[in-house]
């Protein structure tokens, strides 16, 4: 195991919610739920206009092996199956359904049997889940594991490194049941024999909590991380819980590790014991807009303006809302933009807070290249895009970049670097594609 | 309500840190040397200070104005290179020649080549070599502090490479009361000044400690004599090269590593320059030199990518 000193940023941690049990929010006037929430094949419409739907009814299915189904998450009246643009700018299909107010759940959930491995991966995958930290990966294709043997660690992420996010805090000390399920479910059907927790350590009660169950069980230990982003980042908390690294191109599996959100986890062990797929999130409401950031459980689908009219009145108009948090959350265009399976947060910016200072020279000061936690240069990617130098960029491992946003946040000159990344890796593959191209032709 | 929402690739917050905030806590670290410098050199050296860092802005505001680009006189860095420029002065260097000296800096060595962050030689070390060259005669006058009792003489350097005693004692040395550039000889002002800057994180020690620890070793290696070796290390411009000048963002490496190698390169080239060149003083050279291998060494630091496969 080779040592590598890996870095970060410290981030201000604006946990204002941490102690705020989440509300429930009543059923909005209507909700729309786009198929594609989750990474792979967007899921295929199964209602049409004017179908009836309960809540947890299946409106999209799955549609291939990296896939995820959709349900509906108010019961109520099927309004419109159409097509609608992203916050990514991708078109895809999307149900709005008009509430009746009464959230009555569909007839046919129950909980589905499930007494070994098979049955399990398919239960997953029924349950519409996707990685709920964020990253939206349908959670039945990483746990479908071919050979049970391969896994030496399942690691249960509750890092939660972004700014002002507590969901998933929250998750901890009022889902620990829940969690404790999970775990059970884990080592019954996946045959884990360890399973670590990573809990950044400004979360004390939520620490406590998964102690609680540690005690009662060996397999699982937890241990408390610095509070230094991107802690929670998958490659960083492999490395930080076990010391492996995961290779360039490889998946976690291949250092046999398994990384789960404990939201997800969560949300697995809720679904097969009461057969309610995944149609509700817990979400942080913050920012410097927000005047009672809140943290709520929302329906999947509900747009954000409910949200915030649920929240309260705003402390100013907000000029920036972000998907997620602050260092890697997701600009909208418009309020109109709902809440996502993997949505953990929703933060809205007043005036100050959400332009993006003025870029300056960069003075080489070094800032990006000591704080990326993967040792990348981003001062060296700038140039080589600028010089169009593509085999360098591929040298210098533009790709494993996450984008996780250390380097721009540290940059004194406040340069943009992400989305110099972004484009780099862009143009990158473009020009892979090219060679391809041309390699066939020759 | 929601018409003009700014829309922006992450990350959506950023540290407080700015360009500008790193060149105040620079000019505020040479503070100390920059007064130190007056009560040693009298009011000289205040006028030498304000000439230079008023030629450098001005000449930056004007480059600017001429080639029409926005004015970046804002961001301090002007103001940085002229009171560099002015440390590395003798106190009675003629007011034109340290205008000349702060053309040379920021036109030729900064804004020609593309201004801030572009330039690959410390500005305030090419006006000064530039000066050196051109002015032989006033940049090597040894002016005294006006509290020693030489009234003229040589710096210690000079002495010592002509085989005479040091005139200044240990504790004169460390005070700055020995003959030299009027910001370079008063070690403790710079100690403060640089401390200050390893403190607010603006600087890394690694670049220090590798450049005076080099000097003084390899001194202690030619000299054999642990006090001598320190005269060589408190003497010519060792403290204030190693904290201000090799510590410059833009024309030295990023990486802890590549911070250390350059400080050691600098602190040998220094050394060589003194004890077999025809200079007295060469950390002025050294550092200049290594700003020109800075991509080099850059290349052979750079940290190896997690998890990245060979190459």
């Amino acid at each position: 195991m080779s040592f590598f000193r890996m870095n970060g940023v410290s981030v201000p941690h604006f946990k204002h919610t941490a102690a705020m049990k989440a509300e429930i929010m009543p059923a909005p006037a209507s909700v729309i739920i786009p198929m594609n929430m989750h990474i792979g094949a967007p899921a295929k419409p199964v209602v049409k206009v004017g179908d009836m739907v309960g809540v947890g009814q299946l409106i999209g299915e799955a549609n291939g092996f990296v896939s995820s189904p959709v349900y509906a998450s108010v019961s109520g009246k099927v309004t419109k199956v159409d097509k609608m643009v992203a916050s990514n700018g991708a078109m895809a299909d999307a149900v709005v359904i008009e509430s009746d107010g009464e959230m009555r759940p569909f007839e046919g959930i129950k909980p589905p049997t499930v007494t070994n491995f098979d049955e399990f991966i398919a239960a997953v995958r029924e349950s519409g889940i996707i990685g709920l930290g964020g990253a939206g990966f349908p959670t039945a294709v990483k746990l479908g594991v071919k050979d049970l043997s391969a896994i030496e660690e399942i690691l249960i992420n509750g890092a939660e490194c972004e700014p002002f996010i507590t969901s998933d805090t929250r998750t901890m000390i009022d889902r620990a049941s829940d969690i404790k399920e999970g775990i059970e479910l884990l080592e019954k059907y996946l045959g884990a024999k360890k399973i670590i927790f990573g809990i950044e350590n400004n979360k004390p009660e939520a620490i406590a909590k998964m102690n609680e169950i540690a005690a009662n069980d060996s397999a699982v230990s937890v241990k408390a991380l610095p509070s230094q982003y991107p802690q929670g980042g998958e490659k960083v908390l492999i490395y930080k819980l076990t010391g492996k690294m995961v290779p360039e191109g490889k998946l976690p599996l291949d250092v046999g590790c398994i990384v789960i959100n404990v939201t997800t986890l969560a949300t697995i062990a809720s679904y097969i014991r009461t057969g309610m797929p995944l149609t509700s999130k817990c979400i942080t409401v913050d920012g410097s807009a927000i005047k009672t950031p809140k943290n709520v459980i929302v329906p999947i689908g509900t747009r954000m303006k409910d949200v915030f009219a649920f929240v309260g009145e705003f402390k100013e108009t907000p000029k920036k809302v972000i998907y997620g948090g602050p260092m890697m959350g997701i600009a909208v265009p418009s309020f109109d933009q709902p809440v996502l399976k993997n949505t953990n947060a929703i933060i809205a910016f007043g005036k100050k807070d959400a332009e993006r200072p003025e870029e300056t020279p960069c003075i080489h000061c070094g800032n990006c290249v000591n704080s990326c936690p993967f040792g990348l240069n981003p001062i060296a990617f700038a140039k080589a895009l600028e010089l169009k130098d593509y085999e360098a960029l591929e040298a210098l491992k533009i790709n494993t970049c996450m984008e996780c946003g250390c380097c721009a946040y540290s940059c004194p000159a406040k340069r943009n670097i992400i989305a110099r990344n972004k484009l780099a890796k862009a143009e990158l593959r473009n020009y892979k594609q090219k060679q391809a191209e041309k390699e066939k032709e020759a | 309500m929601e018409e003009n929402m700014i829309v922006s690739v992450s990350p959506h917050i950023f540290s407080k840190r700015t360009t500008k905030s790193i060149m105040l806590d620079v000019i505020i670290a040479l503070i100390p040397a920059a007064i130190a410098s007056v009560i040693l050199f009298g009011m000289r050296s205040l006028l030498v200070i304000a000439t230079c860092i008023l030629a450098c802005v001005i000449f930056e505001a004007l480059f600017n104005i001429i080639v029409k680009k926005k004015q970046t006189i804002g961001d301090l860095t002007a103001i940085i290179t002229g009171l560099l420029l002015a440390m590395n002065l003798p106190a009675d260097i003629p007011v034109w020649q340290a205008i000349v000296g702060s053309f040379a800096a920021i036109i030729v060595a900064k804004n020609l080549f593309g201004g801030l962050g572009m330039n690959f030689a410390n500005p305030a070390i090419t006006g000064r070599i530039i000066m050196l060259i051109a002015f032989t005669g006033t940049m090597t006058s040894a002016v005294m502090p006006t509290m020693a009792d030489a009234v003229a003489g040589a710096t210690p350097l000079a002495q010592l490479s002509a085989g005479e005693e040091v005139g200044a004692s240990m504790l004169d040395m460390f005070l700055g009361i020995r003959g030299g550039a009027l910001g370079e000889t008063c070690a403790l002002a710079l100690l403060i000044g640089g401390i200050y800057l390893i403190a607010r994180k603006v600087i890394m020690w690694h670049t220090p400690v590798a450049f005076i620890g080099s000097v003084f070793l390899l001194s202690l290696l030619y000299t054999g004599d642990p006090e001598m070796a320190l005269i060589y290390t408190l003497s010519g411009g060792v403290f204030l090269g190693a904290f201000f000048m090799a510590t410059d963002y833009v024309t030295t490496p990023t990486t802890p590593v590549g911070r250390f190698v350059f400080g050691l390169g600098c602190g040998i080239i220094t050394c060589l320059i003194r004890f077999y060149g025809s200079y007295p003083e060469g950390v002025s050279f050294s550092i200049l030199l290594m700003n020109i291998l800075t991509p080099y060494i850059e290349k052979w630091t750079a940290k190896k990518v997690f998890g990245g496969a060979g190459k």
